[in-house]
């Protein structure tokens, strides 16, 4: 495992697209917040519209709000284009930026409304016009209210954009979200340590900038204006030098199989001379769409999830036939290329502990039926909203006393702990065979298989050589080899693998 | 600066002037004023508060707009004139001071001419500081860092640096100490003569009225309810309400001078 230290330090490039990203939401805010605030304290109508409006969406918690401009954006499409990114930069950008609004408005409404009427009443009186009255005096006076203002949104700013990642924007939230995943610790903590550092520099710098306007002293505000502009040139160049638009893009979910395939997918093309871009921890549901508008060039996605998500199906062909509908549908409907399935499946199942199930008698879904009134069942945090748990429920009449949400890496916990009775465990992953859990027959095929497929974008789709680099890698991977990978990401303790390392033994594992 | 114009021209005519305020009009704050005032005269409005003085020094250069009637400033309505020509015009002394707290004394009193597109020379400021009687090299200094007096003067200065044809003073000395506001009084007094001013001056202190003024507006309740000399006003004229006014410094004297008399 790597250190601490060499984690942190591996995050130049998470940390310039991070503070890149802040500065632009922190400055869009302030584009959009000090005209209306201009405006707010002309209009008693605009005051109420605005602070409310920016209020309601400080009500909205900082991941919707990022998720919720995907489909804005899709839809917006309409007008500007197939060419409006729907994920990444864009999404985050606004969201962010919607969210640094309140306390910039806020602070400059306030600010405006107390500034002193004698003053104001000479400014008129000496003559000044209602431009000359905002920039000579109402702006510089109420100068130091604003940098606090925006003081508050970059702090809050700057937190919030680790949440990005989930939208395909890099950032700080990367190492979080990975470190989380595949319970490594150290990752978590150089995430949130950087994130945490860059907001407490941001706000000793913009407090400066704010006692200097407020003691007007010139070389304090202009100082800590310069430390900023310097840290933003910095990032940008550090970006810029980063950034390549030939790269090929390799999308991952959030858990660990998803991280090792792309770093496997990386490795091989990397072999072959192509430049690779990870994007880590994007949502479940935005990946297939992020793939199809070639926002992002290579994922793996699962049949099951295809079909019953995308292709809006609820009956079950046989593992063949769905594949074979879902490769013709992707190539009509996106012209997105299924290179093939990988070999193994990832499916759902719902998995007990051995002597908890030999205990209750449970061996098949139908044993489940007559004891579910009892017992608790977990599952990741989307799956009670899929299909298959509707599918399984009314397949079998299945009514558990409790249901309950957790994070994949903790749902074994809590089988472990007895928190839950069931689990929706995937097929693939390796804590099976290591937590000695059984797998529950389904005797009425409620569940669709979930064949892992290499996905590549319409931007890729007719790249023959990107193809061949890949072709290695269909068919190859078994279930047990990927189980290992996976066991070896997620296990504490002595043998854990970061997800490339978990990649490159896989690679060995399965010859190439 | 323009020539100043011969004595006994109206520069200033209230015509039928109205304020109201309020949903239907139904707050009067100044009822229908009529009145001419000469070039050169140092007139004090003096009235209760309330009574409506400031708002109809306001109307002068529109920081207020009447409601009825018009304000002539040099034969022309002020509303029709361009406001910042106006109020460059018009020198303004404010109740509350309303130095630019971000500005230098210098720069507070060089902005009338700077928001005109002019810069006012070091040497220009430093002749308007010594016309108050503050040292030149004020003018370095931030408003916070002089007392009340001294921010007063920096007021006037800055009243006269575009080389007003009228001085507005609303409440000049409010704010300000008995020594300071006496003090300073005379000096506007002394400059009104030196430089050829038209003064108005609204007060609420008919001594302050009576000492430093020509001629005496008396307003309550929105009208104009005396205009006199200080002479005549202390030979009991001017009516009820000025006579109402007049009394209270008189008295005080009278009680001063006999407990002095009793004190020899």
């Amino acid at each position: 495992m790597e250190s601490f230290a060499q984690i942190l330090f591996g995050l130049g490039d998470k940390l310039a697209a991070h503070v890149v990203l802040a500065a632009s939401a922190i400055g869009l805010g302030i584009a959009v917040a000090l005209p209306l605030a201009v405006w707010a304290s002309r209009s008693q109508t605009v005051n109420r519209l605005a602070l409310g409006f920016a209020s309601l969406v400080q009500t909205i918690p900082a991941l919707a709000l990022l998720a919720l401009f995907f489909p804005i954006l899709l839809s917006l499409r309409a007008v500007f284009g197939e060419g409006l990114p729907t994920l990444g930069f864009l999404p985050a950008l606004l969201a962010l930026a919607l969210y640094a609004l309140l306390p910039i408005l806020r602070n400059a409404v306030t600010a405006q409304a107390n500034l002193d009427p004698g003053i104001l009443e000479a400014a008129d009186g000496v003559g000044m016009t209602s431009w000359q009255k905002l920039r000579l005096v109402e702006a510089p006076l109420s100068a130091p209210f604003i940098m606090a203002g925006i003081r508050t949104a970059s702090v809050w700013t700057i937190g919030a954009a680790t949440l990005s990642t989930t939208i395909g924007q890099p950032s700080l939230g990367d190492p979080i979200f990975a470190g989380l995943q595949t319970q490594n610790w150290a990752l978590v903590l150089a995430g949130c340590f950087a994130s945490a550092g860059l907001a407490l520099v941001t706000d000793i710098l913009l407090g400066l900038i704010e006692r200097g306007l407020a003691a007007r002293k010139r070389w304090q505000w202009a100082g800590g204006m310069l430390a900023v502009a310097l840290g933003l040139i910095a990032a940008l160049v550090y970006q810029s030098g980063g950034d390549d638009d030939d790269a090929i893009v390799i999308a991952s979910k959030q858990f660990s199989e998803q991280y090792i395939l792309a770093q496997l997918i990386g490795s091989q093309l990397q072999k072959a001379g192509y430049k690779v871009e990870y994007r880590d921890g994007l949502g479940s549901a935005v990946v297939h769409n992020a793939v199809t508008s070639s926002n992002i060039d290579i994922s793996v996605d699962y049949t099951g999830t295809i079909w019953t998500n995308n292709l809006k199906r609820t009956d079950n062909p046989g593992r063949e036939a769905m594949y074979e509908t879902i490769k013709q549908w992707e190539a009509e409907e996106h012209g997105v290329r299924v290179l093939g399935r990988l070999g193994f499946e990832n499916a759902y199942a719902f998995a007990m502990r051995e002597e908890r199930a030999s205990a209750l008698g449970v061996e098949t879904l139908n044993d489940l039926v007559p004891v579910a009134g009892q017992l608790t069942v977990g599952g990741d945090p989307e799956f009670f909203e899929r299909p298959e748990w509707t599918a399984v429920r009314e397949a079998y009449g299945l009514d558990f006393g409790e249901t309950r949400n957790f994070a994949p890496t903790f749902m074994y916990n809590a089988l472990r702990s007895g928190e839950a009775d069931v689990i929706s465990a995937y097929t693939s992953d390796g804590r099976i065979a290591a937590d000695r859990l059984i797998i529950l027959e389904d005797p009425r095929e409620a569940l669709p298989s979930y064949d892992a497929m290499l996905m590549m974008s319409p931007r890729i789709a007719d790249d023959e050589e990107i193809a061949a680099a890949l072709e290695p890698l269909i068919g190859a991977i078994s279930v047990e080899a990927m189980r290992e990978a996976n066991f070896a990401v997620d296990r504490e303790g002595e043998g854990k693998l970061s997800p490339k390392a978990a990649a490159a033994e896989l690679a060995e594992a399965i010859g190439l | 600066m323009s020539a100043p114009d011969p004595p006994d021209t109206p520069i200033l005519t209230f015509d039928r002037v109205e304020r109201r305020y309020g949903d239907d009009d139904e707050v009067i704050a100044v009822g229908g004023v009529d009145c001419t005032i000469q070039s050169g005269s140092f007139v004090a409005l003096v009235g209760a508060s309330g009574s409506g003085k400031s708002t109809l020094l306001k109307m002068v250069n529109t920081l207020v707009t009447p409601t009825a009637g018009r304000v002539l400033f040099a034969g022309e309505d002020v509303t029709e004139q361009s406001q910042s020509q106006l109020r460059r015009r018009v020198g303004y002394v404010f109740q509350g001071i309303g130095l630019f707290p971000h500005f230098t004394v210098g720069e507070n009193i060089a902005i009338g001419p700077r928001l005109a597109g002019e810069t006012l020379s070091t040497e220009r400021i430093s002749e308007l500081l010594t016309l108050v009687e503050l040292e030149p090299d004020m003018a370095a200094r931030m408003p916070d860092e002089l007392s009340g007096g001294q921010r007063q003067r920096v007021g006037v200065a800055r009243a006269l640096a575009g080389d007003p044809e009228l001085l507005l003073m609303d409440e000049p000395f409010g704010a300000l100490d008995p020594i300071t506001r006496d003090a300073l009084g005379e000096k506007v007094r002394e400059l009104h003569e030196r430089l050829g001013l038209t003064t108005v001056m609204v007060t609420h202190d008919m001594a302050e009225a009576l000492l430093l003024a020509d001629r005496v507006l008396v307003m309550d309740a929105g009208l104009l309810v005396a205009d006199a000399s200080p002479s005549e006003l202390l030979k009991g004229g001017g009516g009820e309400v000025a006579q109402g006014l007049v009394a209270v410094p008189r008295q005080q004297a009278e009680k001063l001078a006999a407990m002095e008399g009793r004190l020899a």
